[in-house]
């Protein structure tokens, strides 16, 4: 019988022991191929950039993309790896301004870069509108795409005040306005398998309106 | 993912200097396709040239009246631009219609043109695909082409051309700048840029080895109504079944160019003629020889379909 302390476990710890049990059946299955390739030296590059407000340095394989630096290296696992080639958004961070999915950049295609993630958008006691705005709503249910979609709207809501036209906009040459049509247009970079878009909406819609 | 080593150049010169010296090197700007391709180990390029240095991000006016569009100009910015929207907005629509808000911060306007083909045996290495492995067969061929070319294609491979602004692009006549290893230039017709598939369809562009793009040049603007009309199958971040690029001046005529039917985008200026008789005559010239599939055989009906909607619209 597990005793209390068992009972203990926190939600990463169980997501990392879950995750290695997950592993290993493609990782047999990999190596049972007949010939892997040779994968070569792995090369190592250093990088500097700003993340959070806060200067970091790192010497990392050149392969690191922007997502396994925050996670791996900087122990940033707010940002979310969900299908790490680019097709959900989980991954999306805010580099210089721009909202950008992490996955598919490398860490040492950055130096001097800005990097806002998740963390350094709020804290649990100073949220930032749109998290507060995202439990208002009740814009999530398992929560593994909010921190992407939270980024991802708070960029967003900067490209349609600096005037970026979308698929929607019905004139190129007017100022785009904040519609329902837009902000999903604008959000489907961003995949909830949960469903939560309804009420997704209704946050960015709150926090947009209040900004404009 | 494959090791690499990497570099970071100064100048459009020297990148493509380093790319000739090394034949197993890529350049790298937005990556999102590239990095892609990496993790699959689809692409295994064993040294990357990042060129995100070359300060080749300016929309600049040309002196015949048009637009030189740097290489690195990502596609929001090219999306957002205020002349491309005033003067050339099938491209605006078009960058619009494609990929994520996320991706188009990131994707070039060379790296547009170059991406690689979504067909889904060029990304299952566990099967044949001439374009990923010369000789190997292509397994679309006989196998799930609903989303492939329907012409231009062969024996070796019916591979569509995924992008969306190279369509508009083709409708404006756009041409591509480039450097060479020993630094000559050449401007290469959008129409001549990318191949059909033939016997070799690992090889997409005319480009040399180690040559660069530098820029996109547009000719002054042409006026007219400009449409992009795309149909994918889900109303947004989807790849085209097609889509139709038009600029239709007020006397009906106009330019046509299609995407999602062929390993380039696809234009005739000759079934441009028909253009005044309506949306049948003018597929019938446009997709005449087409060779569909079993499966795609249904985008012949849709192309007119989208075309027709075009010229009501253009009308409106």
């Amino acid at each position: 019988m597990p005793t209390p302390e068992n009972l203990n476990l926190n939600r990463r710890a169980l997501m990392v022991a879950a995750g290695a049990c997950a592993t290993l059946p493609v990782m047999s299955a990999g190596a049972a191929r007949a010939q892997p390739a040779p994968i070569g030296e792995s090369v190592k590059s250093g990088v500097t950039f700003t993340v959070n407000g806060e200067a970091r340095s790192l010497d990392l394989d050149t392969r690191t993309t922007l997502l396994d630096a925050l996670r791996e290296h900087l122990h940033l696992t707010g940002t979310k790896k969900g299908c790490d080639h680019g097709q959900c958004g989980a991954c999306t961070v805010i580099v210089d301004g721009q909202r950008i999915n992490s996955c598919l950049t490398l860490a040492i295609m950055h130096p001097s870069a800005d990097v806002t993630t998740i963390e350094g958008l709020g804290t649990p006691e100073r949220l930032h509108p749109m998290q507060a705005a995202f439990v208002k709503h009740d814009g999530f249910q398992c929560g593994y795409c909010t921190p992407g979609q939270i980024c991802s709207s708070v960029a967003m809501l900067d490209e349609i005040k600096a005037g970026i036209p979308s698929h929607v906009s019905s004139d190129l040459t007017r100022v785009p306005q904040l519609t329902e049509a837009e902000i999903r247009e604008r959000m489907s970079g961003n995949i909830c398998r949960c469903g939560a878009y309804s009420n997704i909406v209704e946050a960015v819609t709150e926090v947009g309106g209040r900004q404009g | 993912m494959r090791a690499f080593s990497y570099e970071r150049v100064e100048t459009p010169t020297a990148a493509a200097a380093a790319a000739a010296a090394r034949p197993d090197a890529k350049f790298i700007a937005g990556g999102t396709n590239l990095l892609d391709l990496m993790k699959l180990q689809i692409e295994t390029p064993a040294h990357l040239i990042d060129v995100n240095g070359l300060k080749l991000d300016r929309i600049e006016p040309t002196d015949d009246g048009g637009l030189r569009i740097g290489a690195l100009v990502r596609n929001t910015a090219l999306a957002a631009d205020e002349r491309v929207r005033r003067d050339y907005g099938v491209l605006s629509r078009a960058l619009l219609a494609g990929a994520s808000g996320q991706l188009r911060n990131r994707a070039t306007t060379a790296g547009n043109l170059l991406q690689r083909t979504r067909c889904p045996y060029f990304y299952d290495t566990a099967q044949p695909c001439n374009k990923r492995q010369p000789g190997s067969g292509c397994s679309a061929i006989g196998g799930f082409s609903r989303q492939l070319a329907v012409i231009g294609s062969s024996e070796a491979c019916i591979a569509t051309h995924p992008s969306d602004m190279a369509v508009a692009m083709r409708a404006l006549d756009a041409k591509v700048e480039t450097v060479k290893p020993d630094g000559a230039t050449r401007e290469i017709p959008i129409s001549d840029f990318h191949r059909l598939p033939g016997d070799t369809p690992h090889i997409e562009t005319v480009l040399q080895a180690g040559e660069l793009i530098t820029a996109v040049t547009l000719p002054k603007p042409a006026g007219g109504k400009h449409i992009y009309r795309k149909v994918r199958d889900r109303a947004s971040y989807a790849f085209a079944l097609v889509s139709v690029a038009a600029v239709i001046q007020r006397d009906g005529s106009g330019r046509i160019a299609l995407g999602g039917v062929a390993h380039k985008p696809w234009r005739r200026e000759a079934a441009e003629t028909e253009l005044p008789r309506g949306a049948k005559a003018t597929v019938g010239a446009l997709l005449e020889g087409a060779k569909p599939t079993h499966d795609n055989a249904f985008k012949l009906n849709l192309v007119e379909r989208t075309l027709g909607a075009v010229l009501v619209e253009a009308r409106g």
